[in-house]
């Protein structure tokens, strides 16, 4: 027997158990760490909706705040201020972050290409409440008054870095081929963007967008000093007021985005710093109405972009 | 573009039934291939000539001097080891190389006489009319019928009903209708790879091009897709020029009319360095090299 097959039959006899004991302990290990990793995650959910669950009825989400003392009242003018400021900064924040993209992913070492790799990376790195106070001196100043505008400007700010760099990663994953087959017809570099390159990196796009809308739609700090808050923030009778007076849809819209709004974590600082009771039980309530809220901005688009996948693959 | 043509040769005529038969004249043509090659080869009409062709990446030449003609309704198999310049030579065609950072191309590449190197060519038109099938098949995420479609919307053929018969007749001639006919509106990846190919192809055709370059188009497939797509490249000769870069050497010889045999010299550029018909390039080259290669004593 050479050294080598001695080796291997003593490994055979003994190595065996050895090896299945070292398995088990790594895998119990990693199992571990795995639930470790969990535990915060449903301790928070689980404690949210021990704490929130119990408060939330119908009216939480169709009636304004009522004055302390009184009984009942809900956030509707929060739930309507997130949506708001959340449609607002998607659209300041979207199409001039995936245009950016497009410009760095296809002239990456460019001057202008580097130059905006280095700003998002930047922008990303400013504390939020630095970009609030942006927001304040660029627009609120000026305007003269807190606004739903405002928020929504602060928070796109706070969106950009993410919109552009995911978008960017995913046009890079996009195969090369794909791109040279679509110029190889005859067919212009942005036609190639807007219509091979763009739908075979969308998923990856989409996801982009809902991590940076989340994370928008989560934010308190920016717009301490944009949205402000505003307890009487009622799209619905806006709207209803804005069509028995017969005023024009840009009208409308001036008149939703052009006031101060609430939004969910705005409210859910506010009320967690009062020392009453029933403003503490909302801010619980609060906190569980924005956890639902973001996660079925999540859920709808993940269908979405399963379906979509489906799709594609036949 | 006016086609040109001495009046009596059996090919010629053939070139002009084309335009008024169509698809009829597939007997006829069959016909001029049984005809002695070599008779017919020095009758057909060059489609591309390329003369001088130089290319560069940066400051490194890649391509040196190349002399290259590639003839109507003729299958050009380029060979030769790898890294040798083919697919640049082929990529400098339909100007595919533009692409390339610091690429650079000198010297000239006729397209029915006219030099699509010139400074006020259309790099649209080049492309429309030299079509490209790439090494992978690379069918855009999109339905069937909607690759297809893509290159002739982009000339702005809108109409439903032009648009279904452009992309029957173009997957009829990619031999892949029958496969996918009644599933146009599936996703082009739902298809297997060799039918991606012939859908890249159908893809190609779809804009009415003159000439088709193929990188290596049969490198991804399995041995029947493979076979397939040779015998649709015969099918092909009839109606275009076909340029092919191949690594398989069975393949050159099993496909193609003429091969050009390239190598890189001292200074790693690639050149051309013997170019004949198929067969006397498989039987009796004249350049010990290219004996060498197609024997496979190398490469």
């Amino acid at each position: 027997m050479t050294r080598f097959q001695e080796l291997i039959a003593a490994n055979q006899a003994s190595g065996r158990a050895r090896r299945r004991a070292v398995n088990g302990v790594m895998l119990s290990l990693t199992g571990l760490a795995t639930l470790l990793a969990l535990v915060p995650l449903f301790w928070i959910i689980g404690y949210v909706i021990y704490k929130g669950g119990q408060y939330i009825n119908l009216a939480f989400f169709t009636q304004l705040p009522r004055p302390l003392g009184m009984e009942g009242g809900g956030v509707l003018n929060s739930i309507q201020g997130t949506l708001v400021i959340v449609i607002l900064s998607a659209l300041f924040a979207i199409p001039p972050g995936v245009l950016a993209a497009f410009y760095a992913a296809q002239h990456p070492n460019t001057p202008v290409g580097i130059g905006l790799r280095f700003a998002t990376d930047v922008v990303s790195g400013v504390p939020s409440i630095v970009i609030g106070l942006f927001a304040y001196a660029v627009i609120v100043k000026p305007m003269g008054h807190y606004s739903a505008l405002a928020g929504g400007v602060a928070t796109a700010i706070l969106m950009l870095p993410t919109v552009v760099r995911t978008t960017e990663e995913m046009l890079k994953l996009v195969p090369h081929s794909l791109r040279e087959g679509s110029l190889a017809l005859g067919a212009a570099e942005w036609k190639t963007s807007l219509s091979v390159l763009f739908p075979a990196a969308l998923n990856g796009i989409v996801t982009g967008f809902l991590l940076s809308i989340s994370r928008a739609a989560g934010e308190t700090a920016p717009l301490l000093f944009t949205a402000l808050g505003n307890d009487r923030y009622d799209v619905g009778l806006i709207v209803k007021g804005g069509v028995a007076q017969h005023q024009s849809i840009f009208q409308i819209i001036q008149r939703v985005v052009d006031q101060p709004a609430d939004s969910l974590p705005l409210t859910l600082w506010k009320y967690a710093q009062q020392p009453y009771p029933e403003r503490i039980q909302q801010s619980w309530a609060v906190a569980l109405v924005l956890m639902i809220l973001i996660l079925l901005i999540n859920i709808l688009s993940r269908l979405w972009v399963t379906s979509r996948m489906r799709r594609l693959r036949g | 573009m006016p086609p040109k043509m001495d009046a009596n040769t059996i090919v010629e005529t053939d070139e002009a039934d084309k335009r008024e038969l169509g698809w009829n004249n597939r007997v006829i043509k069959t016909a001029v291939r049984t005809v002695d090659r070599t008779e017919v080869a020095r009758t057909v009409e060059k489609k591309i000539e390329v003369r001088d062709l130089s290319a560069y990446y940066g400051a490194f030449r890649a391509l040196a001097e190349i002399q290259l003609d590639a003839y109507s309704n003729k299958i050009t198999a380029i060979i030769g080891p790898s890294g040798c310049g083919k697919s640049t030579l082929l990529r400098s065609l339909n100007h595919m190389n533009d692409l390339t950072p610091n690429a650079r191309v000198e010297g000239r590449i006729l397209l029915d006489g006219e030099d699509i190197n010139a400074p006020n060519v259309d790099v649209v038109e080049v492309r429309r009319r030299i079509g490209m099938v790439f090494q992978r098949p690379n069918p855009f995420p999109k339905s069937i019928y909607d690759n297809v479609a893509y290159g002739p919307r982009l000339y702005g053929l809108r109409r439903a009903s032009d648009l279904n018969g452009l992309v029957e007749q173009a997957l009829r001639r990619a031999a892949l209708w029958d496969e996918v006919h009644d599933k146009l509106h599936q996703s082009g990846l739902s298809l297997s790879g060799g039918q991606q190919q012939r859908l890249c192809i159908a893809r190609a055709l779809a804009v009415e091009p003159e000439v088709i370059l193929m990188d290596e188009p049969a490198s991804a497939l399995d041995p029947i897709s493979t076979l397939r797509i040779e015998d649709l490249m015969h099918d092909l000769a009839k109606e275009y020029t076909i340029i092919i870069v191949t690594h398989n050497m069975q393949q050159a010889a099993r496909v193609s009319d003429f091969t050009a045999m390239m190598m890189i010299d001292d200074h790693r550029a690639g050149r051309l360095i013997e170019f004949d018909e198929t067969e006397v390039m498989f039987t009796n080259p004249k350049d010990k090299r290219t004996e060498d290669y197609v024997t496979g004593r190398f490469g």
